[in-house]
């Protein structure tokens, strides 16, 4: 099995993209779980607010996703692009 | 230094078993020390039901332990069972050892949560034992399902023939398999177990809430169980898809890289969903008319916390069949 420098280069842009992915999925998971769930609890205590609350929980989840999304350009950058 | 076969084979296995039951070891222990926690502390306010208490510690503590064993069995098989000596075994033992062991991880931590809270219950409200009993033990079997996949595709990976294959790159894709299931279990097992927890304060809090609560319960439950689900699909397509043999190490570094995807990819939602489901379930028995309005919040901010294990999945399965 020859490797060359093109090879090296490709090969180390796949693993990329999936390590990329794959650790770029954490952070927006948990966090948005937690907005979730906290917006869950405050419509527990204030129902009447439902819809605001929603709105918010959305729009907060919405950036928390923002890094996920660069995660996601990114790695099919490396896959597609490089 | 000429390495025979069989010497890489018994290496790879031993190392993989280190990594089983070490990994294991680390959930059960979390688990069944934070169930412990609790347990004293319901005892310490209402020293009277101690008997109630430990005896539902120590069966939520029997639960947490059951990763473990699992890990424990896997570990043991591999160090004490003589497997085929090819290379491609070598990388399958290794990948079925830390397939295990995360696998374990998640699911060991995670019931520490429904059978703490049950201690918690139990001190405050013995006439509800029954029923939180029952949910801890619903919940914590659900949240074991992870470690049943892991252990599933670890048994696999030890006892399929996959010699016939060309080691370049179904090695790569083998070992991508075993971390694809293995740590997407992480984030499913935490996740499911904390929605359970919170389901039994819930329980404990308002016992005729019990059916919704764990009605909901299980709803919140299998979201959270998605990322493990997507993390077996890419470890079985992974597992069966024959690679024919490669010049280049491109196509193994693409099968690794899908593994790490949908892997790592599984943690955060896993737990993120199972985070949602506990704040929600928590709220749940508090008032009849608003179930069905978290019910529903609960879904929506699940299904938004799911989207990045979806990314993970679409680029696992880009990386498998595109490249």
């Amino acid at each position: 099995m020859d490797i060359s420098g093109v090879d090296i280069i490709r090969a180390a842009s796949l693993l990329g993209a999936g390590l990329a992915m794959g650790f770029g999925a954490i952070g927006p998971g948990i966090g948005e779980g937690y907005a979730a769930g906290r917006a869950c609890e405050a419509i527990g205590r204030n129902p009447k607010e439902a819809g605001m609350l929603t709105r918010t929980m959305i729009l907060g989840q919405a950036i928390s996703e923002s890094t996920g999304i660069y995660a996601l350009v990114v790695a099919l950058l490396l896959i597609f692009v490089v | 230094m000429a390495l025979e076969v069989e010497i890489l084979v018994k290496g790879a296995a031993y190392i993989g078993a280190g990594f089983s039951v070490g990994l294991g070891a680390v959930g059960a222990g979390i688990g069944e020390g934070y169930t412990a926690g609790f347990a004293t502390q319901a005892i310490s306010y209402q020293p009277e039901k101690t008997g109630d208490v430990l005896k539902n510690m120590l069966i939520g503590q029997a639960l947490a332990e059951s990763a473990g064993i699992f890990a424990l069995v896997i570990a043991m098989l591999l160090v004490l069972m003589d497997f085929g000596s090819t290379t491609m075994t070598a990388v399958a033992l290794a990948g079925a050892g830390i397939c295990m062991g995360f696998g374990a991880m998640g699911p060991g931590i995670g019931a520490g949560f429904p059978a703490g809270m049950a201690c918690e219950g139990i001190g405050r409200q013995p006439g509800a034992g029954g029923s939180i009993t029952n949910t801890m033990l619903i919940g914590s079997a659900i949240c074991q399902t992870s470690a049943i996949y892991s252990m599933v595709i670890a048994l696999m990976l030890m006892f399929l023939d996959f010699s016939s294959r060309a080691f370049n790159p179904n090695a790569a894709a083998l070992f991508g398999a075993a971390l694809s299931t293995g740590m997407a279990a992480i984030g499913s097992g935490i996740g499911e177990g904390m929605s359970a927890g919170g389901a039994i304060r819930t329980i404990a809090r308002q016992p005729d809430s019990t059916g919704r609560a764990t009605a909901n319960m299980l709803v919140a439950q299998a979201v959270a169980e998605t990322p493990a689900i997507f993390g077996l699909l890419i470890s079985l397509i992974m597992m069966f898809k024959v690679y024919p043999d490669s010049h280049t190490i491109i196509i193994a570094a693409s099968l690794l890289g899908a593994g790490f995807s949908m892997g790592l990819g599984g943690i955060g939602p896993g737990i993120g969903s199972g985070m949602a489901g506990e704040f929600a379930l928590d709220w749940f028995g508090r008032s009849e008319d608003t179930s069905g309005l978290l019910t529903r919040t609960m879904l929506v901010g699940q299904a938004i916390s799911q989207s990045t294990a979806i990314y993970a999945m679409v680029i696992a399965l880009v990386l498998i069949f595109v490249i």
